[in-house]
């Protein structure tokens, strides 16, 4: 690993915790058991809260950022950017309210780790709209009545600009099939089908 | 999620590297199957190493055989017009599987290392062999509707999840890896391993080698006349209660070649090697399904709740077949 130019840690909040983790130990351990244990325990607790730095483009503006490797795309949008139209659902991968778009593609946010996203170019529900204008797909869900809580439309509506863009919106079975991974609680499925048939056939999601 | 240290090493050398110095190290891609793990306590890495940025992502045609790199994404094997070309099983087993968000993110070889999705695997506070050995198995009497039919053991009754991997199995692919002793090979059907005492170990894979890709030898009239059929819950974005990959190579009405690999029955991609025998050179009769698939069932055993996959897996064979040769 010497020869590889790795992402450098915060130094300056290890050296931090190095101290204050020491001097919590000494104050709740017998002495001679802190001697054995205090390197070790430093390097791990202060390891338990290293930041990486992180530099990515969400809805077209760049950020730089600090975050802990732990942190999911999605915990990142919602607590940090103040981002919230992703929504967390399961938080497991298996509802897709999560859904944002990572260099053009649909993923799941929820299941990725914010770190790996460095340089990449977010798009959220967000992003979509240009200016005032909602997007076509956004419209069409009103039009269309596609949901009824809500809680899952950010979800929906990203999946559904996606699945027009790959091609994957040419009839309502196909559609039905790359719309699975967006589970509606509410059952606004046939909507959302009309909504995504209708902005598909005007010729596509971006 | 209890916190972890982070590398993004640029070679593969440098990967397999951290995770011999490591004991505690584990790579990572998708990490669709990983994440989740972590965030329920199931797998705890210490460090994890993120290999997205190694060079294993083509998908290219070598000689009489395509080659796909392990870092390959889902989606994109699925897509790739070689590969609906000369491998259509396996991207219709890709498709299959997952949903397109995830299969935007799951690599080819993540794919192969995913965990088994078994309750008592996923819940900490129930015992499970795999995830904490000795601690007993929940699901061999308890709630075992997903669970194998064949080749389990009195330690671990669950199934590999992955449809990609019983059309690489059907197909005779075999995976490329590469470790501290340097590359090596193995057939697909040897990579999986059955549960036996040590449940634990998915898969024959030693510590800290890398899978690199995997290669699937070309056969036009296999991959002309191949299907994967995946019977769920639901019709989409659901495990497999039974699948079956199949490919016949089929002249007149005889039956030349048979592939034929089952998922959702066993703790790996459980290939039909009889069944497959007893076709080659029978006719394409329902009759000879029929018996093709009684054959294949011959060691099958369920554990109360997954009695159904009994009657299910073989009438998933001979429909398979069936529409295969209509």
């Amino acid at each position: 690993m010497s020869n590889e130019p790795e992402e450098k840690p915060s130094h300056s909040r290890r050296s931090f915790l190095k101290r204050t983790t020491s001097t919590a130990a000494i104050l709740a351990a017998p002495p001679v058991l802190v001697k054995a244990a205090d390197k070790k325990l430093d390097e791990k607790a202060a390891q338990y809260f290293e930041t990486r730095p992180l530099q990515l483009e969400v809805n077209e503006k760049p950020y730089s950022l600090q975050v802990e490797p732990r942190v999911t795309l999605l915990d990142l949008l919602r607590e940090q950017l103040h981002l919230t139209g992703s929504k967390k659902g399961c938080d497991l991968g298996q509802c897709g309210a999560c859904t944002v778009h990572v260099d053009g593609k649909r993923v799941l946010s929820c299941l990725s780790l914010a770190v790996m996203q460095n340089g990449k170019k977010i798009t959220t529900i967000e992003g979509l709209q240009k200016g005032d204008d909602l997007h076509p797909m956004q419209e069409a869900f009103i039009k269309y009545d596609g949901f009824q809580c809500g809680y899952c439309t950010p979800g929906q509506i990203m999946s559904a600009v996606a699945c027009i863009n790959e091609g994957h919106a040419t009839s309502d079975t196909e559609i039905r099939e790359y719309m699975s991974g967006n589970i509606c609680r509410c059952g606004a499925y046939p909507n959302i089908v009309a909504a995504i048939k209708d902005v598909a056939g005007k010729g596509g999601g971006q | 999620m209890i916190n972890f240290d982070y590398t993004k090493p640029s070679t593969i050398q440098n990967a397999i590297g951290v995770l011999n110095k490591d004991a505690g190290a584990q790579f990572i891609a998708g990490g669709t199957n990983l994440v989740d793990l972590m965030k329920r306590g199931v797998m705890t890495p210490q460090k994890v190493v993120d290999i997205t940025g190694l060079p294993l992502k083509a998908i290219e045609l070598k000689g009489n055989t395509i080659q796909i790199g392990a870092l390959a994404l889902n989606s994109d094997v699925a897509e790739n017009d070689l590969i609906k070309k000369h491998l259509p099983l396996l991207s219709q087993a890709l498709k299959a599987g997952a949903s397109a968000q995830i299969r935007n993110m799951a690599t080819v070889g993540g794919n192969m290392l995913q965990r088994t999705r078994c309750g008592y695997f996923y819940d900490t506070a129930l015992p499970c062999n795999k995830r904490e050995p000795g601690s007993g198995c929940g699901a061999l009497q308890g709630y075992n509707r997903m669970h194998a039919i064949f080749g389990a053991s009195d330690k671990c009754i669950a199934v590999h999840p992955s449809d990609m991997c019983i059309a690489l199995a059907a197909l005779d692919a075999t995976v490329f890896i590469t470790g501290p002793k340097g590359p090596r090979r193995i057939l697909f059907s040897d990579f999986h391993r059955l549960p036996g005492s040590r449940p634990q170990l998915d898969n024959n894979l030693q510590r800290g080698e890398l899978i690199t890709g995997v290669e699937v030898p070309l056969n036009a009239a296999l991959a002309q006349r191949s299907l994967y059929t995946k019977i769920r819950d639901r019709v989409s974005y659901a495990f497999a209660l039974v699948s079956v990959a199949a490919a016949l190579d089929v002249k007149g009405k005889t039956i030349r070649s048979a592939r034929l690999a089952m998922g959702g029955v066993a703790h790996k991609p459980w290939r039909l090697t009889a069944a497959e025998d007893f076709l080659k050179g029978k006719e394409a009769t329902l009759n000879n399904f029929q018996q093709a698939a009684s054959l294949a069932m011959k060691d099958a055993k369920g554990y109360g709740y997954n009695n159904f996959k009994l009657t299910l897996a073989p009438n998933t064979i001979v429909d398979t077949l069936t529409r295969l040769t209509a």
